[in-house]
């Protein structure tokens, strides 16, 4: 393992559009109550983009605040990755755009979909280019929009989903910090049960394909539960198995926002304390990929987490995909 | 024995410490106020414990205690 280095988080942003849209707003749209979303889901609220904001609005802006917390220039930036999966369009890239937006006239730029598990994909692709000296930095953004993609008829997906987006700068650490390992898996054979079906080669728009809304979410809730309880355990000991470091070492664990009940079964499968698992689904929803890079922002502004901490990170998501890294806090 | 272990993991579930009045005959649904959430898991932790698959219609069609025992006495 000659010559490599170090790669660890040195700079957070996020970004979140300003209208709340409360559990109480979607009783009027759907048949459903703020007593049975919270129970089954702990959402309270979301946020939720206006017309003039797409992913990239809110990427950029993410992106901004992460670059100025690591204190990094745009211009200086070598690499931008952007996990998402309601991209501004299908090309240009959302990274690209972003890369226009912020002024990063020397990164190399593209876009990752892994679904909700976009960010820790990104983050370890990332990763890998620093670590083997190619680059110095990168730029990972988990950015959506979900509610661009909703039906919000639907009642089975429109009340747990939210926008936004979070932001982190990767640059070498010192030795021994930074990200220990990471864990990244698919399942494909799975997919079908998240989908957005229609709008790419398998079904082009088409008058009949926006008649049966079939640009809109689906998703068979119980079989993504049951896979996300079985996975993010599953994944978060996977990842520590391979760092060499054991449950009791973990300050933090920071999932993927779909669900408290999945966040529940999944601190219960390790023994964490609630208290040790950062959440913020009750204001925010599930935003994606988004959802892990802005509770880390939070974590990390709040003052919750600090150096030497060992965090864990750990997402699911449509694909099926899963991924999980440990990072020691290097700053 | 397959009653007292499932019994055993619907108490951790449900976070019920006084199981003693559980029988064959309770519904987790309408006797232990069990969600559809819980009883997702209830049944997942159940094929752990005792490595046997539990088909979603077939659990669909369990109205009391007694059917899960049944199922993974027959299954196992
Ligand atoms: C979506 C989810 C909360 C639904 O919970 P569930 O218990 O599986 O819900 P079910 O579909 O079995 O429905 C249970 C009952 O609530 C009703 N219901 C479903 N959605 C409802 C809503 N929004 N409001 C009110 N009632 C609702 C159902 O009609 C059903 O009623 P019934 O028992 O009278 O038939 C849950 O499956 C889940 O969180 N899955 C994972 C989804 C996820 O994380 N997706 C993103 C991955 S990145």
């Amino acid at each position: 393992m000659n010559n490599t280095y170090s790669v660890g988080i040195t700079g957070t942003g996020s970004a979140l559009p300003e209208k709340v849209v409360t559990n109480f707003d979607i009783e009027k749209m759907v048949d459903t109550t703020d007593e049975w979303i919270r129970a089954r889901t702990g959402i309270s609220c979301r946020r939720v983009s206006d017309e003039k904001t797409a992913t990239s609005n809110l990427a950029t802006e993410a992106a901004l605040k992460a670059l100025k917390d690591a204190n990094i220039k745009a211009e200086d930036l070598d690499l931008i990755i952007v996990a998402t999966v309601t991209p501004d369009m299908s090309f240009p890239s959302t990274a690209c755009i972003v890369q226009k937006n912020i002024g990063a006239m020397s990164a190399a730029a593209f876009d990752i979909e892994a679904a909700c598990s976009g960010f820790l994909y990104g983050l370890t692709i990332g990763e890998q280019f620093i670590k083997n000296g190619i680059y110095k930095n990168a730029l990972i953004i988990g950015a959506e929009t979900l509610s661009k993609i909703l039906n919000w008829e639907d009642r089975n997906t429109c009340v747990l989903f939210g926008d936004g987006a979070g932001a982190a700068i990767i640059e070498r650490v010192e030795e021994g910090y930074g990200i220990l390992s990471s864990y990244l898996g698919a399942d494909g054979s799975g997919g079908m049960s998240l989908t957005q079906p229609a709008g790419g080669s398998r079904l082009p728009a088409s008058i009949e394909t926006l008649q049966k809304k079939l640009h809109y979410v689906q998703m068979d809730g119980s079989e993504v539960f049951k896979f996300a309880v079985r996975v993010m355990g599953r994944a978060a000991l996977e990842v520590l198995k391979k760092s060499n470091i054991s449950i009791d070492e973990i300050d933090y664990m920071i999932p993927h926002q779909a669900n408290i009940r999945i966040i529940e079964a999944a601190a219960k499968r390790l023994k964490l304390p609630m208290e040790q698992v950062v959440v913020n689904l009750h204001k925010y929803g599930n935003m994606s990929a988004a959802s892990v890079p802005v509770a880390l922002d939070e974590a990390l502004k709040d003052g919750r987490i600090k150096k030497d901490d060992v965090i864990v990170l750990v997402a699911f998501g449509g694909g099926l995909t899963w991924a999980s890294n440990v990072i020691r806090w290097s700053q | 024995m397959v009653f007292e272990k499932i019994v055993e993991i619907i108490g951790e579930q449900l976070g019920i410490d006084d199981m003693s009045e559980v029988t064959m005959n309770t519904s987790l649904i309408k006797d232990l106020e069990a969600d559809s959430l819980d009883a997702v898991e209830i049944i997942m932790a159940i094929e752990d414990e005792f490595g046997v698959e539990i088909p979603d219609d077939e659990a669909e069609k369990f109205k009391n205690i007694g059917d899960i025992v049944k199922y993974v006495e027959a299954k196992k």
